[in-house]
C-alpha cells in the first residue's frame, strides 16, 4: 500500500451556522409562521462560519496540536473530523479508524456498575465487544478501580469516575485519535498519567489530533501545531513557533479587554457575561485590595448538579485560584432563569503579573460541560505603594502574598 | 497489513447500502444500549417485572368493565379479559417501541453531540427491551389462558409473524417520530394523542367482527388491524383476518419503514446542531 498517503487530508473544509432572527423554529406553529412570512425559502439572511476553508494534510503517526481562543473553531474542527456534525463546504478524508474523545465518560450511566459501563462506553466509542473484553484487565488496571468493579458508578468519587472513563478511551484501538481537552479534569497525578498515556499513543505511530488550552501539554505532546482564529487556520507549523504565534495573537486581539460577553445567538446553558471589578483602574488590580468578579448566567433548563467554577490563571494558563459553587448552595441549582453571580475576594493576594479567568459551567454528576471559557477578562496585578516600595517586585518572587507578622525574641 | 478504510467527510449523504453496512458494523452498540435499558428496568427486580405485567392487566381490567360489562361488546365467544389481553400484548409492544423510539434522540443529547455512530442505532436499540417485556406479558397471558382451559395449538405460528409486523410498523413510525422530535418539540405532545386514537381505531378492546361489513375495507386500511387480529387468532383461535388485509399490512409496514428511515436520514445530518 502507499505509505505516503496522509492519515488526514482536508480541503476547503467549512461549517456555517445560521444566525439572526433569534433561534430557529422549534415547534410546528413557529415553522408555519415562518413559512407564511418567508414563502420563498427560509429567511435565513446571515450565516456564521464557525470554520472556513480549512486545508491541511497530516501524515500518519504525527501528533498535531490545535490551539486558538474561544470560538476560534477548534471544537468545530474536531466535531467535523469525528463526524459528529457535517460540513457545509469542502471535504476531508480520514485513512484509518477514527476514535474521538470529545468528552470522556460519554454515555456512562450512574445506575450501572463499573464493569457494565466499561462495555457500554467501549461500544459507544466504536469498539467491538470482544475488543473490550480482550483489553478489559488492562483498562481496569489503568483506572485502578478493580475493587469497585461491581459497584454502580453513582457511588464512585469524581476522580474514580474520570479515571475509569479515561481508561476506556485510552485503550481504544484507533489509528487516528481526536482528543478534546479530556485532560482538563482530574487531579494532577491523574493528569500526568493521562499525558503519559497520550505520549505513548503518539509514539506507537498513531495519528493524534489534540485540542487543549494547556500550552504545556501541547508542547510536550506535539511537534506540529495549528493555530485557529475566527474560524480560519492562521498558523500551521512547528509547535514552538505555533505557541509564540498564539501568544502574540492573544496580546494583539484583545477587543473588549477586561470583560466578556457571549455572542447574542448563543443558546443553551451558558455564561452571558463576565466583568471584573478591579481596585485601581479598569483591568488593573493592586495586590491586597478587594477584588470582585460579576457574571450573568443563563440557565434555560434545570440541572440538579449544576456546578459553576472560576479559575484565575497565570500567563502560562496555570490555575492559581479556584472559586466554585455547586450542590445545594446556589440559587440557580435545579431551576431556570438568568442569574447574576458575584464573587467577592476581600483581600486579593496575587503577586504582580498578568492573569486571566477560566470559567466552567458543568454538570457534576455527568461531567457534561455546558460552557467553558478560557483566557477571558485579562487583567494585571500591580504592587505599587505596597511595603518596601524601594524593592523591585518581580512575578517570580512568589505566587501570592499572605498576611503575616514576625515575632522575634532574643534568648 | 490490512489496508486502512478511508472515510470521506463532505456535505453529501451516504448511500443507503453503506448506511446499512455501518449499522451492522455498530451492532455491538445496538446490543449494549439494548442491555443497558433492560438492566436499568429490571434492576429493581421484582417491581420491574411486576409493572410490565400489571400494566396490560390493568388495561384489560378497565376494558373488561367498560366494554365487556357496560357496552357488552361481542368477544367471539371468549372471556372478555382473555380476549382483550390477547391483543393488548401486541398493542403494548407496538406502542412501547414507538413511544420509546420517539424520545431516543432527544433523551440522549450527550451521545448525539459528543460521539459518532449511526444514529438509527438509538431508535433501534429500544427493541430488545420491548421484546423482553413482550415475553414477560406472554408468560403472564399463558398462565391465565391455561387456567381458563386453553391450550396452544398450531395457530401459534401466527404469533411471531404478528410480532414482526407490529415491530416493523413501530420502527418505521418511530424513526420518523424520533427525527421530527429533534426539530419540533410538538411531537412529544402529538404522539400520545395519536397513539390513543390508534388504540380505539384498532381491534383491541373489541373485535373487528363488530365492525359493519361495508366499513371493513376502510377499517383494514389501518395497518395495525390485521396483525392484531392475527395475534388474537394465534393465541385464542378467534376469526383470522383475511389474507388480503394481511398482505396490505405487510406492504404498509415495509413502506412505512422506508419512509421513516428516509425522513430520519434527511434530518440526521443536523441532529448535533439542533438537539
Amino acid at each position: 500500500m502507499r505509505s505516503e498517503a496522509p492519515a488526514i487530508r482536508a480541503e476547503g473544509l467549512g461549517k456555517a451556522y445560521r444566525i439572526g432572527q433569534g433561534p430557529r423554529a422549534t415547534t410546528l406553529a413557529e415553522r408555519l409562521v415562518d413559512a407564511v412570512r418567508h414563502p420563498f425559502g427560509r429567511g435565513d439572511g446571515e450565516r456564521f462560519w464557525a470554520l472556513r476553508d480549512a486545508a491541511f494534510e497530516i501524515p500518519r503517526g504525527q501528533a498535531v496540536g490545535i490551539i486558538g481562543r474561544n470560538g476560534a473553531g477548534k471544537s468545530t474542527l474536531l466535531k467535523l473530523l469525528s463526524r459528529i456534525t457535517t460540513p457545509t463546504a469542502g471535504w476531508a478524508e480520514l485513512r484509518g479508524r477514527v476514535g474521538s474523545l470529545i468528552e470522556v465518560g460519554t454515555g456512562f450511566h450512574p445506575e450501572l456498575t463499573g464493569r457494565e459501563n466499561v462495555f457500554l462506553n467501549g461500544a459507544i466509542l466504536g469498539m467491538r465487544r470482544h475488543e473490550v473484553a480482550r483489553r478489559f484487565d488492562e483498562i481496569v488496571e489503568f483506572a485502578g478501580i478493580s475493587r469497585f468493579l461491581d459497584t454502580p458508578v453513582k457511588r464512585y468519587s469524581s476522580g474514580m469516575y474520570m479515571r475509569l472513563a479515561f481508561a476506556v478511551a485510552a485503550h481504544l484501538d484507533a489509528e487516528i485519535l481526536v482528543v478534546d481537552e479530556v485532560l482538563a479534569v482530574g487531579d494532577q497525578e491523574f493528569q500526568r498519567k493521562c499525558l503519559g498515556k497520550m505520549g505513548e499513543v503518539a509514539d506507537t505511530g498513531r495519528t493524534v489530533l489534540f485540542v487543549s488550552h494547556s500550552l504545556h501539554a501541547i508542547s510536550t505532546l506535539t511537534s506540529r501545531t495549528l493555530v485557529l482564529d475566527q474560524g480560519r487556520i492562521v498558523f500551521d507549523g512547528a509547535t514552538a513557533d505555533g505557541l509564540a504565534f498564539y501568544r502574540a495573537l492573544q496580546v494583539a486581539g484583545a477587543e473588549s479587554p477586561h470583560a466578556y460577553a457571549a455572542s447574542s445567538d448563543r443558546t443553551g446553558i451558558h455564561v452571558r457575561s463576565a466583568r471584573l471589578v478591579t481596585s485601581i483602574s479598569d483591568g488593573v488590580q493592586r495586590c491586597g485590595d478587594p477584588f470582585s468578579i460579576e457574571f450573568e448566567l443563563v440557565i434555560p433548563e434545570p440541572v440538579p448538579q449544576l456546578c459553576f467554577s472560576v479559575h484565575v490563571a497565570d500567563e502560562s494558563e496555570r490555575a492559581i485560584n479556584h472559586f466554585w459553587i455547586y450542590g445545594d448552595g446556589p440559587e440557580f441549582r435545579n431551576t431556570t432563569g438568568c442569574f447574576k453571580v458575584r464573587i467577592d475576594v476581600p483581600k486579593f493576594r496575587l503577586v504582580l503579573g498578568r492573569y486571566s479567568l477560566e470559567v466552567w459551567l458543568n454538570n457534576r454528576a455527568t461531567h457534561q460541560v455546558f460552557d467553558r471559557l478560557i483566557n477571558i477578562c485579562p487583567f494585571e496585578v500591580t504592587m505599587d505603594g505596597l511595603v518596601r516600595p524601594d524593592y523591585d517586585w518581580r512575578p517570580e518572587h512568589m505566587t501570592y502574598m499572605e498576611d503575616y507578622t514576625w515575632s522575634i525574641a532574643r534568648e | 497489513m490490512t489496508v486502512a478504510p478511508v472515510v470521506r467527510i463532505d456535505a453529501g449523504r451516504a448511500s443507503p447500502l453503506r448506511a446499512v453496512r455501518e449499522i451492522w458494523h455498530f451492532r455491538d452498540l445496538f446490543l449494549a444500549l439494548g442491555t443497558r435499558d433492560l438492566r436499568l428496568r429490571y434492576r429493581q427486580t421484582f417491581l420491574g417485572i411486576a409493572w410490565v405485567v400489571l400494566q396490560p392487566l390493568a388495561a384489560a381490567g378497565i376494558f373488561a368493565f367498560v366494554f365487556g360489562r357496560i357496552a357488552r361488546v361481542p368477544t367471539d365467544g371468549q372471556p372478555y379479559v382473555l380476549f382483550a389481553l390477547a391483543a393488548l400484548i401486541g398493542w403494548n409492544f407496538f406502542s412501547s417501541v414507538l413511544t420509546r423510539a420517539s424520545t431516543s434522540l432527544v433523551q440522549n443529547p450527550q451521545l448525539v453531540t459528543r460521539v459518532y455512530f449511526p444514529r438509527l442505532i438509538l431508535p433501534l436499540a429500544v427493541i430488545p427491551a420491548a421484546l423482553v417485556d413482550l415475553a414477560v406479558t406472554v408468560a403472564a397471558f399463558a398462565v391465565i389462558a391455561f387456567a381458563q382451559g386453553h391450550a396452544p395449538d398450531a395457530r401459534l405460528i401466527g404469533f411471531p409473524v404478528a410480532v414482526i409486523m407490529l415491530g416493523v410498523l413501530a420502527a418505521g413510525a418511530g424513526f420518523a417520530a424520533a427525527a421530527l422530535a429533534v426539530r419540533y418539540r410538538d411531537v412529544q405532545y402529538l404522539l400520545p394523542v395519536a397513539i390513543q386514537l390508534a388504540l380505539y381505531a384498532s381491534p383491541v378492546a373489541y373485535s373487528s367482527s363488530a365492525v359493519p361489513a361495508r366499513w371493513l375495507a376502510f377499517y383494514y386500511a389501518n395497518p395495525l388491524a390485521a396483525p392484531l387480529e392475527l395475534m388474537r387468532w394465534s393465541l385464542l383461535g378467534t376469526p383470522a383476518p383475511s389474507l388480503g388485509a394481511l398482505w396490505f399490512s405487510v406492504g404498509a409496514a415495509v413502506l412505512l419503514l422506508i419512509i421513516g428511515a428516509a425522513i430520519f436520514r434527511g434530518i440526521e445530518r443536523s441532529f448535533a446542531d439542533e438537539i
